[in-house]
């Protein structure tokens, strides 16, 4: 069985297979793959369907012994489940990833840039580019954070923006997660599962490597060291081992070869943070956090968490230790604020953004509240500082009284919300119930800002395995694809 | 190594090796009193529950197995078998990079078939079939911990809990067994003497060891010597402060000898007093109350790791 008879729609395992005003990352049109697949889609069809589960089952079984897993919440027993995957990459063309690396580079400099002006000088702000009371109404927006310096003026050092094709087939970002981004260990476990399920496909396809994220995670959070700390201890802190993420914190950790610690493990003395080893007290220099902001010191922010380390906000504000990303930055990935971002990339370096953004609609202007509020079955709504594909609506699939809800909510509190056309984003073959079905993908790349800035070639490529689903979370019914940035 | 890893190291381990010793306590135990009276029954089972330091919320019922069946499923007594091990898994989950995935894949299916077993409420059998393995799964952890671990700070921490355990239990069964039945240690036992102290020794794996040592011949002040002062017997309270103190030099090595001097005298003390005891003096004196001198001993050995290693103050720990 070959190339050209994939290709044909009576093929068993196409006829599933149905095409819309989607772009389809696979196939030009029905029954036309894009020449990059050809290599890929001749081995998957060269493979009887039973050949293909056994090396699906190989591979779920190598996600579970190897503990790749996250947690289930509400059963005591601790259950563990793999995250869902398909067998089938998505590729992107050299051409493509240039184009998302350039502008990536473009948006978090800018924005790196626009987080020093607002915590400083606050220029945009005077100059009316970017309305003051967006920024200040923002929960994330930190007020102790003014006039500190930061090393290197790195506020966000790693960086996950989802990105999404648009019908056209141009990327766009639909969010910015500046925060604590995650996801990146399942993009290395996908590729290493791969690699030893379809060797061959490798080989014929030329993709370029990505095991060196964990390498260059360190060296980016080893140039963000204190002043004065040329051999500087770099520890992960996580939440603990409830955390749904906990694998990744462990997994990360491991790769890097730094302690993972609990807020527990850390005390402060004199502005200077230490970890409780049997050998003493260690000084800690930087601290990549998956923790976030309101929990990290119950003296500065919540007081009733109990995952953060006392004192440590001071021991920042002294200089005396980096946190990656810096508190605060979520105030730039709010989604009100992503409207402007186009501005904030003119307004710093002076370019047209190489990325464009989805169209927004802000809530807060009467004009365009009104329009949203009479085609609500038509946009998506989103809570602005949600993430995860949490307190969102979207319109066309929604009945009316959520409608009535969610029109409830804006009017009293429009800042709180923004709307979007709702976009139906790119989709990609998966391999479910013995045939290829189509389902919606995004991308969510990973960039550090250090001393420089590295993107690996690849990503999270998001899939939403429900049939027809626009939401590609995890949480809620999301599975992953490998992503193969090739070499052409 | 972290403090937290070094305490989840220690009390998973610790944990391990008191559900096997109470599993191997009731089989010994459910397995003798087929052979015995209803009123030697209340003495029997009083003092297993003292050997497991009398378990809040469980007092002696007259149904042997009712109490056994506590001691063995009920999650909500922290002393039963299913809770020791859902304690040593809980502390192995909150360190799960530094452990070998082999040791935990172990632990993981110990825990999931005692949690998961339906005891049959029909059948009045001895639950023995279980209880062997539990054993059986711990010795799994022990054999694959010593070899898929490394053997560094992590695994000597290991091998502290294991032995501090395991030395605790058998001054504790040891003390029992000589209030009880210490008495007339010239005279041969009589029937119902003799099974006990067969019982003490099977409790403590030692049966075999013994008859070894000194044939089938069983008197109690050999009993106690053999049990207190055998220097290859892995059960041993000699043999495990000898490994103990071993563990903590290896310790000590990485934290530097100064740091660690309060420790190293403890334990020293401790290893040198069985090395050098000699049955005759110990039997001499109040055997009691040096059964009760060493387990203050090995208290206060657990209280100086944890001011050194674990819970140590910030300010000696700045100076220092």
């Amino acid at each position: 069985m070959g190339l050209a008879e994939i290709s044909r729609f009576d093929h068993p395992v196409l006829q599933d297979y149905l095409v819309d005003d989607a772009y389809d990352e696979t196939f030009e049109s029905p029954g036309k793959p894009r020449p990059h697949y050809a290599p890929l889609l001749e081995t998957f069809s060269s493979l009887p369907a039973d050949e293909i589960r056994r090396r699906k089952h190989s591979a779920d079984l190598a996600f579970l012994n190897q503990g790749i897993t996250f947690t289930v919440y509400g059963r005591d027993e601790g259950t563990e489940r793999i995250f869902p995957y398909d067998l089938l990459p998505r590729l992107i063309t050299s051409a493509e990833w240039t184009r998302i690396e350039r502008g990536l580079t473009q948006r978090i400099t800018a924005l790196n840039l626009f987080l020093r002006d607002i915590y400083h000088e606050g220029r945009i702000l005077s100059d009316g580019t970017v309305p003051r009371e967006i920024v200040y109404s923002c929960k994330h927006f930190r007020r102790q954070m003014r006039g500190l310096q930061v090393p290197r003026n790195v506020y966000v050092a790693v960086v996950g923006s989802d990105l999404i094709r648009m019908p056209g087939g141009e990327f766009v970002v639909l969010e910015d997660n500046l925060r604590v981004p995650s996801g990146v260990s399942y993009m290395l476990t996908n590729r290493r599962v791969m690699k030893r399920i379809f060797p061959n496909l490798f080989r014929k396809q030329g993709v370029r490597p990505i095991e060196h994220y964990t390498q260059a995670l360190l060296s980016t959070l080893r140039s963000l060291s204190p002043e004065g700390r040329p051999e500087p201890t770099i520890v992960l802190l996580s939440p603990g081992v409830f955390n749904s993420a906990y694998f990744e914190h462990a997994y990360l950790a491991r790769q890097m070869g730094i302690e993972l610690v609990e807020g527990r493990d850390l005390v402060t003395h004199d502005n200077v943070v230490y970890m409780r080893t049997t050998t003493g007290l260690r000084r800690v220099d930087v601290i990549y956090r998956r923790v976030d902001d309101d929990f990290i010191d119950p003296l500065a922010f919540r007081s009733d968490s109990v995952l953060g380390v006392s004192g440590l906000f001071n021991a920042y504000r002294a200089g005396n230790v980096t946190l990656a990303n810096a508190f605060g930055t979520g105030v730039a990935d709010d989604k009100a604020l992503y409207a402007y971002v186009p501005k904030i990339i003119k307004y710093y370096l002076n370019e047209d953004p190489i990325l464009n953004n989805v169209d927004t609609y802000l809530l807060t202007d009467p004009v365009q509240r009104q329009h949203v509020l009479q085609n609500l079955d038509k946009v998506v709504v989103k809570a602005v500082g949600e993430s995860g594909g949490y307190g969102m609506l979207i319109g066309p699939h929604s009945t009316a009284a959520q409608r009535q809800e969610f029109h409830d909510r804006i009017v009293a509190d429009p800042r709180n919300y923004i709307a979007q056309p709702t976009i139906t984003f790119s989709r990609a073959p998966c391999f479910i119930d013995d045939t290829l079905q189509p389902r919606h993908v995004d991308l969510r790349p990973y960039v550090l800002f250090g001393d420089k800035v590295t993107i690996v070639p690849g990503g999270l490529t998001r899939v939403a395995l429900r049939r027809g689903s626009l939401v590609v979370n995890s949480s809620q019914g999301g599975g992953s694809k490998d992503t193969w940035v090739l070499n052409q | 190594m972290l403090s937290r890893v070094a305490d989840n190291l220690y009390w998973m381990s610790r944990y391990l090796e008191r559900a096997e010793h109470a599993a191997r306590l009731l089989d010994v135990n459910l397995n003798l009193m087929l052979d015995e009276s209803t009123s030697s029954a209340d003495r029997r089972w009083k003092r297993v529950l003292a050997a497991l330091g009398n378990p809040p919320n469980l007092a002696w019922s007259g149904d042997a197995y009712q109490v056994a069946q506590i001691l063995t499923f009920d999650p909500g007594n922290r002393s039963s078998i299913t809770a020791c091990v859902a304690a040593a898994r809980e502390n192995a989950r909150q360190v799960r990079e530094e452990i070998s995935s082999d040791q935990w894949q172990r632990l993981n299916h110990l825990f999931h078939q005692v949690t998961r077993h339906k005891p049959n409420e029909t059948e009045d059998v001895l639950p023995s079939d279980f209880l062997l393995a539990v054993i059986e799964g711990v010795h799994l952890i022990q054999g694959v911990t010593d070899s898929t671990m490394s053997h560094g700070e992590g695994w000597h921490f290991i091998q502290v809990g294991r032995y501090m355990e395991r030395a605790c239990a058998t001054v504790t069964l040891l003390g029992l067994y000589h209030r009880e039945f210490w008495g007339h240690p010239d005279q041969t036992p009589e029937a119902a003497e003799y099974l006990e102290w067969v019982g003490l020794l099977r409790s403590c794996t030692a049966f075999e060891a013994y008859c070894k040592v000194y044939t089938a011949d069983i008197s109690p002040d050999r009993i106690i010597e053999f049990l207190l002062l055998n220097p290859e017997f892995p059960h041993s309270v000699r043999y495990s402060i000898d490994h103990l103190q071993r563990a903590l030099d290896a310790i000590h090595g990485e934290g530097g000898k100064r740091r660690g001097a309060p420790l190293t005298r403890l334990a020293g003390r401790l290893q040198a007093s069985l090395s050098f005891g000699q049955i005759s003096e110990i039997l001499s004196q109040d055997v009691g109350a040096y059964l009760q001198d060493i387990l203050r001993q090995c208290r206060d050995i657990h209280e100086t790791i944890y001011q050194l290693y674990v819970d140590y103050a910030i300010q000696t720990a700045l100076a220092g």
